[in-house]
């Protein structure tokens, strides 16, 4: 076991970590934020998805050891102190950009690394940064949607219902 | 996973070190070799991670028209920054999904040599030049067939010196589930000659198409291809694709990635 600490949406956070403890369960088991789901657990779905130094990465293929340091951010805080949602977060509720909504955090912590980079994003954009992003249940039109509201554009372009 | 150690050392020289210990392995951004830890395909006794090595990060052009990339810049990084080798950047930046681009590494894919990987192609059409802490190894020399190379053990990718061609372009027939090469090809053109290296094909990885190589070098258009196809016989044959049907494939991308280039 060995010591690591890191800033996790603003809070110092230390804990004991094995070299082979993933970042993912770190945040869930140790800091007991199970906001961040881990889905496969083997680097396809995108459900895991964390910023690290404001880059999105797959929370299950990263060792809790490789984040001494560094600042991570979870879905857990990505909304407002006072629990109001990010504009990201509030474009999938008004556009149903969620079902059962398991894969939801790490959509929108894609979306948000997305619309950081590119403020205004194409539809064929948003659906290539979302590749590692599976969703089970929305058909991906709706989510498409929302990160086009949520960047201001007009969402009546998108073809497909 | 086993359990094992995590160390993260600073420069090249304290890496060298740690990977001198019995059953030490080097991590680069964990994107292949985690997963492999997953599944016990792996049991290292400790993990260098290369991450924070500064020496080892960041792309840039030499007087010589040569683009060096680090080896442990991520394949975001170099999407981003190896502008003056806009096929190369373009193939990083089409490997895996974001995510998996912001922790993975050049190193880690070269040291690999995965089958149906994009980067060796690149190393390979491009006649590159494998830096380690040791000694300089040709592309030509560097891929040893499927998961082989003539790395060591312990020995570090650094570098990765790429000349820059007067043309060049990458075409990946993705397989949709992995989003890796079901079949790739890289075709660069050079004032000597023309080369074509195919990966996601071959049951030895990356390999060069001589054949092909000659017809462009002395015909730089997609015609000069008709007609032309490879053996099929050490070809991978999987769920995903026969072995006839990826031969007929290298023919394919190869032509389209000659019509890219231009
Ligand atoms: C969902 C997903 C999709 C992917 N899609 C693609 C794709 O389309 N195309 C593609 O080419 N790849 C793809 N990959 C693989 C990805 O590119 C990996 O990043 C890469 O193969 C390994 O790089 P790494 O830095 O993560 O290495 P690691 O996983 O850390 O290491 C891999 C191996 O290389 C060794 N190693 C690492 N760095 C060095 C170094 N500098 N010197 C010597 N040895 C080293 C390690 O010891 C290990 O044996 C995908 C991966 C995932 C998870
Ligand atoms: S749980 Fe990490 S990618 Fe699926
Ligand atoms: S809403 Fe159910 S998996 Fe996406």
């Amino acid at each position: 076991m060995a010591k690591v600490e890191m800033t996790v949406n603003g809070k110092t956070v230390s804990g004991e970590v094995e070299g082979r403890t993933l970042l993912s369960d770190f945040i869930r088991g140790g800091l007991q934020l199970t906001g961040t789901h881990v889905g496969c657990d083997t680097s396809q779905c995108g459900a895991c998805v964390v910023h690290v130094n404001g880059q999105a990465v797959k929370s299950c293929t990263m060792f809790a050891a490789e984040a001494e340091g560094a600042e991570v951010t979870t879905i857990e805080g990505i909304g407002g102190n006072d629990g109001s949602l990010s504009t990201v977060q509030q474009a999938f509720q008004d556009y149903h950009g969620l079902q059962c909504g398991f894969c939801t955090p790490g959509m929108v912590m894609s979306a948000t690394a997305l619309l950081k980079d590119n403020p205004k994003p194409t539809e064929a954009e948003i659906r290539e940064y979302l590749e590692g992003n599976i969703c089970r249940c929305t058909g991906y039109h709706n989510i498409v949607k929302a990160i086009m509201a949520a960047s201001g554009q007009d969402v009546g372009a998108i073809a497909a219902e | 996973m086993y359990n094992f150690d995590i160390v993260r050392p600073s420069s090249v020289a304290d890496a060298v070190a740690a990977l001198g210990e019995e059953d030490a392995q080097a991590l680069g951004g964990g994107q292949t070799l985690i997963p492999t830890l997953k599944q016990r395909l792996a049991s290292p006794a400790k993990l260098v991670s290369l991450a924070g090595i500064a020496e080892m990060k960041g792309v840039c052009t030499g007087d010589d028209g040569v683009l060096c990339i680090g080896g442990g810049t991520t394949h975001g990084t170099v999407a981003a920054e190896a502008t003056a080798y806009p096929a190369l950047a373009a193939l990083a930046g089409n490997i895996g999904d974001p995510a998996v681009r912001n922790r993975g590494t050049i190193g880690g894919s070269l040291a690999n040599n995965d089958p149906s990987a994009c980067y060796p192609s690149a190393a390979l059409a491009s006649g590159a030049t494998i830096v380690t802490n040791t000694r300089e190894i040709a592309a030509d020399d560097f891929f040893e067939g499927m998961f082989t190379t003539a790395l060591n053990e312990g020995e570090i990718i650094c570098e990765v010196r790429f000349p820059v061609p007067e043309k060049a372009n990458y075409q990946k027939f993705e397989q949709p589930a992995s989003r890796f090469a079901l079949v790739g090809v890289f075709v660069a053109k050079y004032a000597d000659g023309v080369r074509v290296a195919v990966t996601g094909a071959s049951n030895d990885g990356v390999f060069r198409w001589t054949e092909a190589e000659a017809a462009l070098s002395s015909n730089f258009s997609s015609s000069a291809l008709d007609g032309m196809s490879v053996s099929s016989d050490d070809m991978i044959a999987d769920m995903h694709g026969s072995a006839a049907y990826r031969a007929h494939l290298v023919g394919v991308m190869t032509k389209r990635a000659v019509a890219a280039a231009g």
